[in-house]
């Protein structure tokens, strides 16, 4: 015969597994800003919990039936000449228990579900630190996200300032297609559909920034529909929002303020009052408001107000560095494909570079 | 040994060319492996997909290729390995193996059968044209409305899509009906239900599975197509009031079903080849069928397990939640009972056991991922993540893929009549264990650190770039695995050992008749006494290995005569889809010229194959 | 469709291959494909049930519906059943006249069904409400014209089973060709008695 049984050492191959696991451990070092296992929030605990409960049960139940199969590989090797085997068709008794076991090891994993389940399902009534949660309006667009706060009459996009140990209370449309909220630090997923509001809650523990992402696919740019979760203390929250009122102040009332605005043209830098007049010219004005207190609900771009100091550009994609922003306003459809600002005026170096140092100003 | 006296195909008929008698054919041997050959192109090309992806995610902020091909490439991949890989190389041993392993002659419809293939055939086709015209559907093998509404996907990619799928569940229903009837109604005398071998139960429960979720897939694409192309708002939120969700509810209460549709064939392909290679029944019998048959009912009632993340509410989430656990108790007991069968028995290590075995140690790592989505709120991090694309390749590929490559090493002796190279299939078996573990592995990691699914690039500095390195390598392992795989196909047609009769040892009465089997299956029907039908008739004839059969002449047999029909019809059904593509609509009538002479074709070709005689005696 | 093709089209159509349910093949083939529709069914019904209010634009159910003709309509479906099992029974027999005409009065009344529809269907468009004026009116036209097709196929079906009885290619132990249409007959014949009552009598007599 030419299919001889030919003994080998099974072990080899298994080995060879283990040190290439071993160099893929080596090879994967944090830090894992949008990991799911270190949670910074109460919500995103409580489902770390859960499922570390489950990780553990798996583990064992992984480690016995790997075990088991291993073991039976080695222990009933035959060779083609043996006799055959005892024929065996079955046992009720131990069919029985090892339907039993699964089920109970189940139950174990059951109860803390359906805890967590309900326990996640409603916004509590009060943050930690003693105030009414924080209302916030998440609304999706293919590929940005717009934050609004009813209560403060406010918008920003992309970056989503909450304030430390206050229960935050999404809820959340989609402009278009169906997206999902995903801040894995503090939240599970949560989609957003154009026809219902979801909602969403977390309190965070610590400050800091943290990256988001859009979950559910949602057309050509999904993968860069980013944000970024800007927790910051109590009196950094404050003064931020004061900033937001400040500019919407500049835009309706003309008050002087801080920002550039308020200056007259001629008294401008000449290149900001020239990236001033551009942005009108250039049409950027229809689909981006400079205010956070725009009234307009549903933009079609996203909200610019302090976007001269924001953390990154493009929906949480690139840093926001004068390069970058001249690359966007020069060529956005080769930075991001098939995104809504297409078809307009070209804009030269020195025009980008004179609109630039005017968003500058937006703090 | 075979003069052409003892071969009456084609002795009988006039003179017909071999492109001829494979378009026409009727037998259900010639269909698998129509079947079998147009998956594995499939297969590889689905493959391909995956390997560019993998290429274009190897390290971060890559532009390989742009984010729209990319969006075409999952769908493509997705779609491809779900309806023209898995379901057609399982519908390869359904059409070969179950009239053999029941004691039948053919299926009990073989036209239809036939009509069966093409139809998968053109649609698989179709579908795939879309890559030509560089508009290969990009919205998701789950199609989600609005995203697949006109509105946002204004070309003709989700067409493509929506009736390409529409096509294949065509032949689908067909084959579900055939395939039921065959079974209950075609088994060899003394053969019951519960002498039946497992891989037939797993048929029985999968055609019921079909038979009960395309319908749901069929409707819910016809509302799409008419979205898309009638104007009407199933699905569109903005228009009239129509719910996006009810998209999601009709598409998982087929898609979950699928899955099981994906993995039941491979629970049966391996529950025949662990007795045979264990040379020792297999254990609890009656407790595999049950358990499988509990599956298939639970399969229907998890469907939004899929849906967590849209917020059902904290009542449905806890049903879907425990409905889902249940589901791990009856896989619990088929993977006890396939240890069971391996213990105490006289393990023969050749490359189906190899296959088989693989199966089992990568199925529980996914079923007990499929446990940890059970948990609703872990699952709001898990979802739409990679540690579900991981889950989900452990069942799918771990499960269906490594099943049914154990099934074609099993089974090829029997097709072909020549033995596949051993030595090259074991290293098949750890170029594919090793370069799966390293693919899919790591995807539970970067999933849980936040990767989502369905990106085309991620930025470094998420933790994401090893993983996706290692995942990339792990590919690139899995391709070689499968090029060794068609060079011990390629080297096995040409130079591999002629195969008896039983080279196994099998149990089943497929293995009682010559390798490759002679055109009417059993000169003889056989009769069934017991459970493992030949391993009682060896046992009775007091033999390890029964005599070589002998080649018949088959005078007198009653054969399905070929038809065209069934080919025509299957092109009417093609021309109808293609002409609501290419024109919506006539003043108000909903279907073009196009799709009019496409249901007149298909009308025709039936009402022709109704009056065709079924059958001629092989011999005058 | 499916059913049409199992018309003739068995490999154990031999007596000398008794099956093993000792139920001929195409009977549970089509007992099998009527599981299958009542799934098709029950989506169609789930998605008009959904939308059936769903008519801010254009015009509802209470501004078109007809009750009357659609209630002659299924009384016509209904005797059609009665008029398909005398058929059946006169091909048993092997009584051709008894064939013949009960056969002739089936094909008819699923003819005068179709055209009631084709009329009914018109009579909307005349109303102002199109395929997609609104959801309610896109789920109904769905729902009805998928059922209007089957009722459309099955005539069709009978119509050619007629043209064999009248060649005298039906004698008793082909009866089964009969069969096999009536079963799928009954079958249309109870999708409709479930989708009057849900389509026009619960959007009439709701709210």
């Amino acid at each position: 015969m030419r299919y001889l049984h030919v003994p080998r050492p099974w072990y080899r191959p298994v080995g060879l597994l283990g040190a290439l696991a071993a160099v893929l451990v080596a090879g994967c070092s944090g830090p894992y800003p949008q990991s799911t296992l270190e949670p910074r929030g109460d919500f995103a605990a409580m489902v770390d919990s859960v499922f570390m409960t489950t990780v553990y049960l798996a583990a064992v139940v992984f480690v016995l039936v790997e075990g088991a199969l291993l073991f039976v590989l080695f222990k009933f090797r035959g060779k083609p000449s043996d006799a055959d085997p005892k024929q065996i068709h079955g046992s009720t008794v131990v069919e029985i228990i090892w339907t039993i076991i699964p089920a109970v090891v189940l139950a174990v994993v059951a109860v803390p579900t359906v805890r967590t389940i309900f326990a996640t399902a409603a916004v509590p009534a009060t943050s930690p630190d003693g105030q009414p949660p924080l209302k916030v309006e998440v609304v999706g667009h293919q590929w940005f996200w717009e934050f609004r706060y009813p209560d403060l009459g406010i918008t920003t996009a992309n970056e989503l300032h909450v304030p430390i140990h206050r229960t935050v209370d999404l809820r959340m449309k989609s402009a278009d297609v169906i997206h999902a909220f995903w801040v894995p630090q503090f939240a599970g997923k949560r989609d957003v559909f154009p026809n219902r509001e979801t909602r969403l809650w977390f309190t965070a523990a610590v400050t800091g920034e943290f990256p988001g992402a859009c979950a559910e696919f949602c057309g050509t740019e999904h993968a860069r529909m980013d944000f970024y979760l800007m927790v910051d203390s109590a009196a950094a929250f404050t003064a931020w929002v004061d900033r937001r009122h400040a500019d919407s102040t500049m835009m309706y009332t003309g008050a002087p303020k801080h920002a550039a605005d308020s200056v007259p043209l001629a008294s401008m830098d000449p290149k900001v009052a020239r990236g001033k007049q551009l942005f009108t010219t250039k049409t950027c004005v229809v689909c981006h408001s400079l205010s956070a207190m725009n009234p307009f609900k549903d933009q079609i771009g996203p909200n610019l107000s302090g976007i001269g100091t924001r953390k990154m550009i493009g929906a949480g994609w690139l840093p926001n560095t004068d390069e970058n922003l001249r690359e966007w306003i020069e060529h956005t459809q080769k930075v991001k494909p098939d995104v809504l600002m297409k078809g307009l005026p070209p804009i030269s170096d020195d025009e980008a570079a004179a609109l630039i140092a005017y968003l500058r100003t937006m703090r | 040994m075979a003069t052409a006296a003892l071969d009456p195909a084609h002795a009988t008929s006039p003179k017909r060319s071999v492109l001829v008698d494979w378009l026409t054919t009727v037998d259900h041997k010639k269909i698998g492996i129509l079947y079998g050959a147009s998956a594995f192109i499939f297969f590889l090309i689905g493959g391909l997909e995956a390997e560019v992806i993998r290429l274009q995610l190897m390290k971060p902020d890559t532009h390989l290729v742009s984010p729209e091909f990319y969006n075409q490439l999952f769908t493509m991949h997705g779609t491809t390995m779900i309806f023209l890989a898995v379901m057609p190389i399982s519908a390869m041993f359904f059409n070969f193996f179950v009239p053999l392993l029941i004691g039948a002659r053919d299926v009990a419809f073989p036209r239809l059968n036939a009509m069966s293939f093409w139809v998968f055939l053109l649609g698989g086709l179709f579908i795939n044209a879309s890559l030509l015209m560089n508009a290969a559907p990009n919205g998701g093998w789950f199609g989600y409305a609005p995203l697949s509404s006109r509105q946002y996907s204004p070309g003709v990619n989700m067409d493509f899509w929506a009736l390409g799928l529409q096509i294949l569940g065509i032949a689908s229903l067909a084959a579900g009906v055939n395939f039921f009837t065959t079974i209950l109604n075609m088994r060899a005398p003394g053969m019951t239900l519960m002498r039946m071998p497992m891989f037939v139960w797993s048929v029985l429960v999968t055609q019921v599975l079909v038979l009960l979720s395309f319908p749901v897939i069929t409707i819910a694409l016809v509302m799409l197509t008419a979205d898309r192309n009638f104007h009407a708002s199933f699905f569109s939120y903005n228009v009239a009031g129509g719910d996006p969700m009810l998209w999601q509810h009709l598409f998982w209460v087929f898609g979950h079903p699928e899955v099981y549709i994906l993995i039941m064939p491979a629970f049966g392909i391996v529950s025949e080849i662990l007795p045979v290679f264990s040379r020792k029944p297999l254990f609890g019998y009656s407790a595999m069928v049950f358990s499988m048959a509990f599956i298939a009912f639970l399969g229907f009632g998890v469907w939004s397990h899929h849906m967590f993340a849209t917020g059902m509410g904290p009542l449905a989430d806890s049903f879907f939640s425990l409905m889902t656990m249940l589901i791990a108790i009856p896989t619990g007991v088929k993977i006890f009972n396939w240890i069971g069968t391996l213990w105490g028995g006289s393990l023969q290590f050749k490359t189906p056991l190899y296959f088989a075995l693989g199966f089992i140690a990568m199925f529980i790592m996914g079923g007990l991922s499929g446990v940890m989505h059970a948990v609703a709120p872990a699952d709001l991090q898990q979802t739409d993540s990679y540690f579900v694309v991981a889950h989900f390749h452990y069942v799918l590929f771990g499960g269906s893929i490594f099943s049914l490559t154990a099934g074609a090493y099993y089974w090829w002796p029997k097709m072909f009549g020549r033995m596949l190279d051993e030595g090259l299939g074991k290293v098949h078996f750890w170029l594919m264990l090793i370069g799966f573990n390293l693919t899919f592995f790591p995807m539970h990691f970067v999933g849980l650190l936040g990767m989502p699914r369905r990106i085309y690039t991620y930025p470094s500095g998420l933790g994401f770039d090893g993983y996706n390195m290692a995942s990339t390598i792990g590919a690139l392992t899995l391709g070689v695995g499968f090029l060794v795989f068609i060079y011990n196909v390629i080297r096995t047609w040409r130079t591999g050992a002629h195969a008896p009769a039983d080279p196994w040892g099998g149990a089943t009465l497929e293995w009682a008749i010559p390798s490759p089997p002679q055109e009417w299956n059993f000169a003889v029907e056989p009769t069934v006494t017991e459970k493992d039908a030949l391993w009682a008739m060896k046992r009775a004839a007091g033999v390890k290995v029964l005599p070589e059969p002998p080649l018949v002449s088959g005078k007198g047999i009653h054969l399905p005569s070929p038809s065209w029909w069934p080919l025509f019809t299957s092109f009417g059904i093609l021309i109808f889809m293609v002409g609501i593509m290419v024109k919506g609509e006539t003043h108000g009538f909903p279907f073009g010229p196009i799709s009019v002479f496409g249901v007149l074709l298909t009308a025709f070709s039936i009402f022709k194959w109704s009056y065709q005689p079924v059958d001629h005696p092989t011999s005058h | 469709m499916t059913a049409a093709v199992l018309d003739h089209d068995s490999a154990d159509a031999h007596e000398e291959h008794p099956t093993s349910l000792r139920i001929d093949s195409r009977k549970l083939a089509i007992w099998t494909f009527i599981g299958s529709e009542c799934l098709f069914f029950a989506a169609l019904i789930t998605t008009f049930v959904i939308y059936r209010n769903s008519h801010a634009t254009g015009p509802g159910p209470k501004d078109v519906f007809e009750v009357p003709l659609v209630t002659a309509g299924t009384a016509v479906l209904l005797f059609s059943s009665f008029f398909v099992v005398m058929a059946l029974n006169g091909a048993q027999e092997g009584n051709r006249k008894k064939l013949l005409l009960w056969l002739s009065l089936t094909v008819l009344c699923g003819c005068f069904f179709v055209g009631m529809q084709v009329y009914e269907f018109t009579g909307f468009m005349h109303k102002g409400m199109g395929y997609s004026t609104n959801l309610f009116a896109t789920s109904f036209f769905t729902l009805t014209g998928f059922h209007g097709t089957h009722v459309a196929i099955g005539t069709l079906w009978l119509g050619t089973l007629l043209k064999d009885a009248y060649k005298g290619r039906i004698p008793p132990n082909k009866a089964l060709n009969l069969e096999i249409a009536a079963l799928y007959w009954h079958f249309v014949d109870v999708v409709w008695i479930i989708i009057f009552p849900v389509v026009y009598l619960m959007s009439l007599f709701a709210k």
